[in-house]
């Protein structure tokens, strides 16, 4: 190999481990569609798990998707009707889809709400951090983990 | 005027938008307010309670002022060879003294320096948004049919750039919505085609009347971005791409929206 390739490659590595350390989400910890290790201790919590559903300041869910008996006015249909979403998805699977969809879905329109790395043009109050805390994510998994139709 | 301005003429465009094949997410473009509540739609249409109006007769009564250092706007567009009707349709168009791409707010500032020795306005500016409404208006029902090539491509390229890339903490393009998902129910709004047509508007949340690029600000805010200055090359730019995506789209300003 010639050393300006070798350079080439080096700078490729920094650059991969950069990009690997700034996503919170890594690929140890990722096992098949799902992230199988809780991201806390504390177990969720999900009476504060639906009010991150709903509430414009956390996760804001609604906007999206739709959870039938819900009291939340206007809830959006963007994403699947997460009524029985407990029955489909093991916490898991589901702690992938929320943290890190992109993952599973390129291009997909659900937003990644535990990931830092890889935006762009970032609102000032909003850079450097993901949208939820890990015991957010965690929390709404269990208030979505009850939801079996 | 106003009501001989809505049956203007409907100039129909036989260039389509020469956009990629399937690159937006519609056949023919759709104006926002098919998706509007019929109430709202029904406060657009009707021209006496429009709101909008008020500032389209704020920028009938501007238009005919004279400034200090010159004519009136309506002394030069007298309706003869300089009319502005059917004019608003084809911006953002290119100005032939500097080449540089003008949306209407730069076309109406450039007049008055440039004829009136007046100084730009602010863009947002009472005045400002009176005299866009005004000439906006005057294409009211005059399909849109801007030029995207030659010294307006580079313009179109950038703003279809910015129109694709993934922003903000939410990570979305306009893209992700306005392309793919319009029709859905985005909590109390339905997405529309994101096109530019009935702006300048009356927005009901806003309480006011507002720019195409006060619209595109909350659009970026909406996906945690930090949104662009209105008035800002980037937007100006994003707006010609939006009419282009709406070539052949019934102007519709003063429109109402939620
Ligand atoms: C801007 C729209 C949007 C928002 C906001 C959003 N989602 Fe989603 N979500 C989607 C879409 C779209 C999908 C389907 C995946 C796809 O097609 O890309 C999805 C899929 C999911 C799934 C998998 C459902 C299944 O049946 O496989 C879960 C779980 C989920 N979202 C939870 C959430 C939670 C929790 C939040 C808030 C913290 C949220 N979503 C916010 C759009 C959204
Ligand atoms: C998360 C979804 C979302 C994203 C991303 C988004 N918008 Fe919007 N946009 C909306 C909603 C909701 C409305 C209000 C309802 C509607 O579509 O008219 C709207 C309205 C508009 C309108 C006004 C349409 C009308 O007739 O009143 C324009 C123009 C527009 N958006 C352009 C853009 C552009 C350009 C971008 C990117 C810079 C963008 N939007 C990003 C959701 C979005």
């Amino acid at each position: 190999m010639k050393p300006g390739w070798l350079m080439l490659a080096g700078l490729a590595l920094a650059g991969a481990c950069r990009e690997a350390s700034g996503r919170l989400v890594t690929d140890a910890m990722v096992t098949g569609d799902a992230i199988t290790a809780p991201l806390t201790q504390t177990p969720g919590d999900p009476v504060r798990g639906k009010a991150v559903f709903t509430s414009r300041e956390a996760g804001h869910c609604v906007l999206c998707h739709r959870v039938e008996g819900l009291e939340a006015p206007f809830q959006g249909n963007v994403g699947p009707d997460l009524s029985a979403v407990g029955a489909r998805l093991s916490p898991g699977q589901m702690r992938l889809r929320i943290a890190d969809p992109t993952r599973l879905w390129p291009d997909t329109v659900m937003p990644a709400y535990y990931r830092t790395n890889g935006l762009h043009q970032v609102a000032a109050g909003h850079k450097g951090e993901p949208v939820l805390s890990a015991q957010e994510v965690e929390d709404v998994i269990a208030y979505l983990s009850q939801l079996e139709g | 005027m106003r009501r001989l301005g809505a049956l203007a003429l409907l100039a129909l465009s036989a260039c389509g938008p020469d956009m990629a094949k399937g690159e937006t997410g519609f056949e023919t473009p759709q104006s926002g307010s098919a998706f509007l509540k019929p109430d709202t739609r029904a406060l657009q249409s009707d021209d006496f309670a429009n709101p909008g109006f008020l500032w389209v007769d704020r920028g009938e009564a501007l238009f005919a002022r004279a400034s200090e250092g010159g004519p009136a706007c309506a002394s030069c567009h007298d309706g003869g060879e300089h009319t502005l009707e059917g004019v608003a349709a084809r911006y953002p168009a290119i100005d032939d003294q500097t080449g540089e791409l003008f949306n209407l707010e730069r076309r109406i500032n450039a007049c008055r320096s440039r004829h009136q020795g007046e100084p730009p306005l602010e863009h947002e500016s009472e005045a400002l948004l009176s005299l866009t409404a005004y000439v906006a208006h005057l294409s009211r029902g005059v399909a849109i049919d801007v030029e995207t090539g030659g010294a307006a491509r580079p313009y179109y390229e950038a703003g279809r750039e910015y129109f694709f890339t993934r922003r903000g903490q939410f990570n979305l393009s306009c893209h992700h919505c306005h392309d793919r998902n319009w029709g859905q129910s985005l909590r109390g709004d339905t997405i529309s085609q994101g096109h530019p047509n009935g702006f300048p508007a009356y927005r009901l949340e806003w309480e006011s009347f507002g720019s195409l690029h006060r619209r595109l600000r909350d659009c970026d805010t909406g996906v945690r971005a930090a949104p662009y200055p209105a008035g800002s090359d980037t937007y100006v730019a994003l707006e010609l791409y939006l009419a282009a995506r709406a070539n052949g789209l019934a102007m519709e300003s003063p429109g109402v929206r939620r």
